[in-house]
């Protein structure tokens, strides 16, 4: 085969020489990695949304008249739905919280969430405790902590009254660690 | 020879030269990158690099950029009619890029069919397909095949107005077909109406079948390309072409990155500042609504104009499959060695002709839509729905699959007073509400609440070492609330 040296002909092409061959090769390489680079931009920020935006921020869930709280003795377990952002849905779920009764006018909400491993703590009316059943951390009435593996007392949740119904905004918190920290 | 050592690696600095010699004698030896580099970049072009070539090359470099594009719009797609106008609408309306990179793949496809009627011209023009090359021009026929079904495929996905009714009209023609048409239709669809199960098919034949083979097909044409060597000018012998001849690199690579540079500005451009829109959801209801099809699919909806009642058979079949059937058939029917155009009167002049019936017809459809009042104020319409669509806020789908317990009304009344010793014990903690299980501790109806009264008892009181490993607790209990609690857990199947 007679490769790029051939001599004599009428046609317009001639041989490159080696310095202008070196030349493109690193002008095309280099061509090559930016435009690369410039088209991978949009493609990893599109890959990367759901890791760069902010999630949407957890709106109030009605837990019910005030009226119905005035007079607890004991904590109440009431289920709550909340409303969450599932990338391109809307998801309602239903959440279970503590509303505790009325101090200094003031009421006040508690994750169920143990902040040790997570589980469900349920309020035990008979020793008149929160006893988690996963690894007895007990906490008291107002969620402070007893004894057992639980690094803090039980969660607070941010609410507030509205028209006479008390609303509280539901998140999830770090476990295993002794401040409270908000998953978003 | 004056090049001989070009490619390799070239630096005035001794010490770096020698680690990089060495690396790539490394590499050699392992990869063969030599011969592979050679392979690539050392093809001889008779007559040396032109413009005239380059469309094989944006086909492939546009091949790649619609993989890429398409793998990461899967990332939000979902194909179900439920589904899939909300995630094309939230990855327009909502995820970063969204709609910079669907308008690439939408314009992408756009940008295939026009390269590839470039690239089928210039072969045919320069008789290109000549001299043992009949292979080489089949698959090509194949490989348009396969676009254009890629393009009719990817067409509905969207599950727009426009997708689908174009859809709806697209595989209604198959129904001409003689003896399978209906069957043909059906199978299409995935039954007599279109729905979901058209768009899992569209899906399917989009992603993976129709891509599989065009990447089968792609190296076949490539392949025998290589075999068959570049055919060169129009002056030149197919078979042995006496010309002197330049290498593939670096002349015609750097046209070939300059129109491929070229076509990414284009669509670049195309989608970042005029993006390609989304209509409202499919209605299957609207009966006004006037399906118009992609630009390049326009001919052949004119043609089907002209084509009505019983002969309508020959204008959607017959005719259409004789035009496929002599294109596949060019390098039998011309088997002179002649390539060029002007000493080929015949065979240019039946190729312009079609070329020119198709832009003829294409543009009738247009001019026909604008000369009717009815059908422009239609598409004035549908063109303002479409834009009013796309200023509307995105609105995500309520899913009817949220969580939540199922609202079990508990009748028995030992299982009643069971579910507040369920509740009491707080088996609700890891076992959810009336069993339906949590990440905590598994579900209790179903298989568990359809184990016999005594075994039940005999686990709660004595849970197997399994159990006990995932922090399941000894019931203490009286013997009657043990009962009435098997009683409510018996309840749940």
């Amino acid at each position: 085969m007679n490769e790029a040296d051939y001599s004599g002909s009428a046609d317009k092409v001639a041989p490159e020489p080696v310095s202008r061959r070196s030349f493109l090769g690193v002008l095309l390489g280099f061509g090559t990695v930016v435009m690369g680079a410039a088209l991978s931009v949009p493609l990893i920020r599109f890959a990367l949304h759901p890791l760069l935006t902010k999630t949407t921020d957890i709106g109030w869930s009605e837990v019910g008249k005030i009226d119905e709280f005035a007079s607890l003795t004991a904590p109440l377990k009431k289920l709550i739905t909340v409303e969450q952002r599932d990338g391109w849905r809307k998801i309602v779920s239903e959440k279970a919280i503590y509303v505790l009764p009325m101090k200094d006018g003031v009421l006040r909400v508690l994750s169920p969430i143990c902040p040790h491993l997570g589980c469900s703590i349920p309020w035990v009316d008979a020793k008149h405790q929160f006893i988690c059943p996963c690894h007895t951390a007990i906490f008291t009435l107002d969620g402070v902590r007893v004894s057992g593996p639980a690094p803090r007392p039980m969660d607070n949740l941010e609410s507030k009254i509205d028209n006479g119904t008390l609303k509280v905004r539901y998140q999830y918190f770090r476990q295993l660690i002794p401040t409270k920290e908000a998953l978003s | 020879m004056a090049n001989e050592n070009q490619k390799k690696p070239q630096n005035s600095n001794p010490q770096n030269l020698r680690f990089q010699q060495r690396f790539y004698n490394w590499l050699d030896l392992r990869v063969g990158i030599d011969s592979l580099l050679h392979e690539a970049l050392d093809e001889p072009i008779p007559g040396g690099a032109r413009w005239a070539y380059v469309f094989g090359s944006v086909l492939l470099f546009l091949f790649i950029s619609q993989t890429i594009t398409g793998i990461v719009l899967a990332l939000y797609y979902v194909p179900s009619a439920d589904h899939a106008h909300t995630t094309v609408a939230y990855i327009v309306k909502e995820v970063t890029g969204g709609s910079f990179l669907r308008s690439l793949h939408a314009y992408g496809s756009s940008a295939v069919v026009i390269v590839l009627l470039l690239h089928l011209t210039q072969t045919y023009l320069y008789g290109a397909y000549k001299g043992r090359r009949e292979l080489l021009w089949i698959s090509g026929c194949v490989l348009l095949a396969l676009m254009l079904a890629m393009a009719f495929t990817g067409y509905l996905l969207p599950w727009d107005q426009k997708a689908y009714f174009a859809t709806t009209v697209g595989t209604n023609m198959a129904a001409d077909v003689p003896f399978i048409g209906t069957w043909l239709k059906r199978f299409m669809r995935g039954g007599n109406e279109m729905g979901t199960l058209t768009i899992s098919r569209f899906f399917v034949a989009h992603v993976f079948l129709l891509p599989a083979a065009l990447i089968g097909f792609v190296a076949m044409h490539v392949y025998l390309f290589r075999k068959a060597g570049a055919a060169g000018p129009p002056s030149a012998d197919p078979i042995k072409p006496e010309l002197p001849t330049q290498r593939f690199y670096p002349r015609q690579v750097v046209m070939d990155t300059v129109v491929a540079l070229v076509m990414i500005l284009i669509l670049g451009g195309l989608a970042h500042f005029a993006p390609f829109e989304l209509g409202p959801r499919a209605n299957p209801a609207d009966t006004q609504y006037i399906p118009r099809p992609e630009w390049y699919y326009l001919p052949i909806f004119q043609w089907l104009k002209y084509w009505r009642g019983p002969y309508a058979i020959f204008g959607i079949v017959i005719i259409p499959a004789i035009t496929a059937l002599l294109l596949v058939c060019v390098p039998f029917i011309d088997r002179r060695l002649e390539r060029r155009p002007w000493r080929r009167p015949i065979a240019v002049g039946v190729f312009l002709f079609i070329l020119a019936c198709f832009v003829a017809m294409g543009l009738m459809s247009a001019r026909d839509d604008r000369r009717d009042p009815s059908i422009a104020a239609q598409v004035t319409k549908q063109r303002e729905a479409t834009e009013q669509f796309m200023r509307e806020p995105f609105q995500p789908e309520t899913g009817a699959s949220s969580i939540s317990a199922p609202a079990v009304t508990v009748i028995d009344p030992l299982a009643a007073a069971g579910k507040k010793v369920y509740e009491s014990e707080a088996c609700d903690a890891c076992h959810g509400e009336n069993g339906v299980g949590t990440s905590a501790g598994p579900k209790l109806s179903g298989a568990t609440a359809q184990k016999s009264a005594e075994e039940l008892a005999r686990l709660l009181r004595h849970p197997t070492a399994k159990m006990i490993e995932g922090e399941m607790k000894p019931v203490d209990v009286s013997d009657d609330d043990l009962k009435v609690l098997v009683a409510y857990i018996k309840s749940l199947k």
